[in-house]
């Protein structure tokens, strides 16, 4: 019960309220800018309406001033924001009009969600792993070699690495496609080779995320594992001739995973902005590449649905890894 | 002095700063470019590099290298006038969030923290794609700058929540100090160093979503920054047709760029405070 009242309950509430609070700024950024996002919308629609459908130009029109409530307040249409985002309203997408913002988020959600959680899981496994070693055994060869390769790595943008992923396997050494989701009039099902055909597709996208991930990841676990190699723990277990790979395994590699555990939440968020860039850069169908035919076409609902639905997903796997967090450190069971 | 001395004995420091300094003196010879950087068609379209034209020329005839000097000078620019900004906000709201505590340090923490999970990336995009015409450098900075503030206000938080409970804190209060002179004269001393190695982690992401935001067409592209080079490079073609000092230019000088600050600051924070430089890392 203690556990309940200290542990979960304000996180709890610091789940609710920040979330709150992230999608009040994703509502009122916008707003405080010179050209209101709606009347950006309309002058575009209208621009437009010279060689779209006038009448479907003249329904969105509409539609958008009602639906935003411009003749009314600030908070009317603040109110109406949230009345929308419960019901899972964000109105129709301008570029492919009728169809409902959410239905076409929700068409390219797997895409993303698939690279994503793949591409976190092997970063985790993979960058804690190297890192670990480089940190514990520094001084050897090798590891300096890989220390090297993610210094330089880390601080590059997505898009530099995906690009030269392109240009390398896909132009130079033509083994992977250049992009999209899967071959083009490729019929989907589930197949064995439609599921190849996506893999190959998903797999230089998912190596670009993977290494920018791993170069990171990698460098902070290696500090964390200097750190905790100084522990008194640790000089007790080496002096009593506890076998190292015992030491490294049981002692160091436990307690220095807790922060990544913890981490574990933002690099999701991290690796969401490098899923953006980097479905962009390979043509693949996910949530980034929406967002970007969304920005290009100014689909202002679309964007703002996109916005308000990831950063709900960003908060809730905070709270998620917060949750968990009880399960692999004892101590906070233990408040 | 010394702490310069002491610096520069880590490899990884010198090494930046010479990195730095080279992209600096690129940028200052931008000030003798016999070209215009907004005009085009000023020379033969599509040279490879010679001896005329250092860089080679791009499609539309532009001198590559000349204008490779005005893209670094803008985007240090742009990098140092950001960060500086979202420094002074993190500076208010770390010192007076850690100062006070209680119910002014919760709310300023709410705010920050629904700064760090909203989308940064998708945010800037949805703003810039507002006033997408009128996004010169001065306000680009000024939205980089309101936007990245929020990881580094809550280390500096940190640090003063840890100065709060030294010794010489409790003896300036027990002997009547202001708190506003307490934390002007004793707090700022101490968090400026560490603000400064902010700065230049702060610059690397001003850098990368600059280039992201240009990548992606939504920044005034009459502007030359690498981001708008490698934009115009990319919407040419020039890939495919071979030009590679046209692509290679702009990404070779921003990955020069990022990895000199990133040396740098992972060199300051550590001489600073060892248990700094994860924070930075993972401030990403």
């Amino acid at each position: 019960m203690r556990f309940v009242k200290r542990y979960l309950i304000p996180r709890l509430i610091q789940y609710v309220l920040v979330t709150f609070f992230g999608i009040t700024l994703v509502f009122f950024l916008p707003r405080l800018m010179p050209v209101g996002p709606v009347e950006k919308a309309v002058a575009s629609i209208q621009a437009r309406g010279a060689y779209t459908d006038p009448k479907a130009a003249e329904e969105t029109v509409r539609v958008l001033r009602e639906m935003y409530g411009l003749d009314r307040g600030l908070f009317f249409q603040y109110l109406s924001f949230w009345r929308r985002l419960f019901t899972g309203d964000f109105g129709p997408s301008l570029v492919s009009f009728p169809t409902p913002v959410i239905q076409l988020i929700g068409a390219s959600l797997p895409w993303t969600f698939g690279l994503l959680f793949t591409t976190t899981v092997l970063v985790f496994v993979i960058g804690n792993f190297t890192g670990a070693l480089a940190g514990y055994f520094r001084q050897n060869r090798a590891l300096k070699i890989l220390d090297a390769a993610a210094m330089v790595l880390a601080p590059m943008p997505y898009y530099i690495v995906a690009q030269l992923l392109i240009i390398l396997f896909a132009y130079l050494i033509p083994v992977f496609p250049v992009g999209g989701g899967y071959t083009i009039g490729a019929s989907v099902s589930l197949s064995l080779a439609f599921i190849a055909d996506v893999l190959k597709h998903a797999f230089l996208p998912a190596l670009s995320l993977v290494l920018l991930g791993v170069a990171t990841t990698h460098q902070i676990m290696r500090l964390i594992v200097q750190g905790v190699n100084e522990e008194d723990y640790v000089r007790y277990a080496r002096i009593a001739a506890v076998r190292e790979r015992t030491i490294f395994g049981k002692y160091v590699m436990r307690n220095a995973m807790l922060p990544q555990i913890t981490r574990l939440a933002l690099s999701f968020s991290g690796l969401f902005g490098g899923a953006l860039v980097t479905e962009v850069v390979f043509a693949y169908p996910g949530v980034g590449l929406l967002a970007y035919r969304a920005i290009l076409a100014s689909d202002y609902n679309l964007i703002m649905g996109i916005t308000t639905l990831s950063t709900v997903a960003l908060t809730t796997s905070t709270l998620l890894m917060d949750l968990l967090n009880p399960l692999f450190d004892p101590r906070i069971r233990l408040i | 002095m010394k702490t310069l001395r002491a610096l520069l004995r880590d490899g990884r420091f010198s090494l930046g700063s010479v990195v730095l300094l080279l992209l600096v003196a690129l940028a200052v010879l931008s000030f003798f470019s016999p070209y215009d950087p907004t005009e085009w068609r000023v020379v033969p379209r599509d040279l490879p590099p010679s001896r005329q034209y250092l860089l080679g020329t791009n499609s539309l005839g532009q001198d590559v290298f000349w204008l490779l000097t005005f893209a670094v000078r803008n985007s240090i620019f742009l990098a140092f006038l950001a960060s500086t900004i979202s420094r002074v906000i993190a500076l208010a709201v770390g010192l007076v969030s850690g100062y006070s505590g209680g119910i002014v340090d919760r709310v300023l923490m709410l705010v920050n923290d629904g700064f760090i999970v909203v989308p940064l990336l998708l945010i800037l995009v949805l703003l810039a794609m507002l006033v997408r015409e009128r996004l010169n450098l001065p306000a680009m900075a000024l939205l980089f700058g309101v936007m990245g503030w929020a990881f580094d206000a809550r280390f500096i938080r940190s640090q003063i929540l840890s100065l709060r409970e030294r010794e010489f804190t409790y003896t300036a209060i027990l002997s009547g100090t202001p708190s506003l002179r307490l934390i002007v004269n004793e707090y700022l001393l101490f968090v400026v160093p560490l603000t400064m190695a902010t700065l230049i982690g702060n610059m690397i992401w001003v850098t990368g979503m600059e280039v992201t935001l240009a990548y992606l067409g939504l920044t005034d592209v009459t502007i030359p920054t690498l981001g708008t080079m490698l934009h115009f490079a990319l919407n040419y073609q020039a890939v495919l047709l071979g030009l590679w000092w046209w692509i290679f230019a702009p990404i070779g000088a921003a990955v020069a760029l990022f990895v000199a600050l990133y040396l740098l600051s992972m060199s300051i924070s550590e001489y600073l405070d060892p248990r700094a430089r994860i924070q930075r890392v993972g401030a990403r």
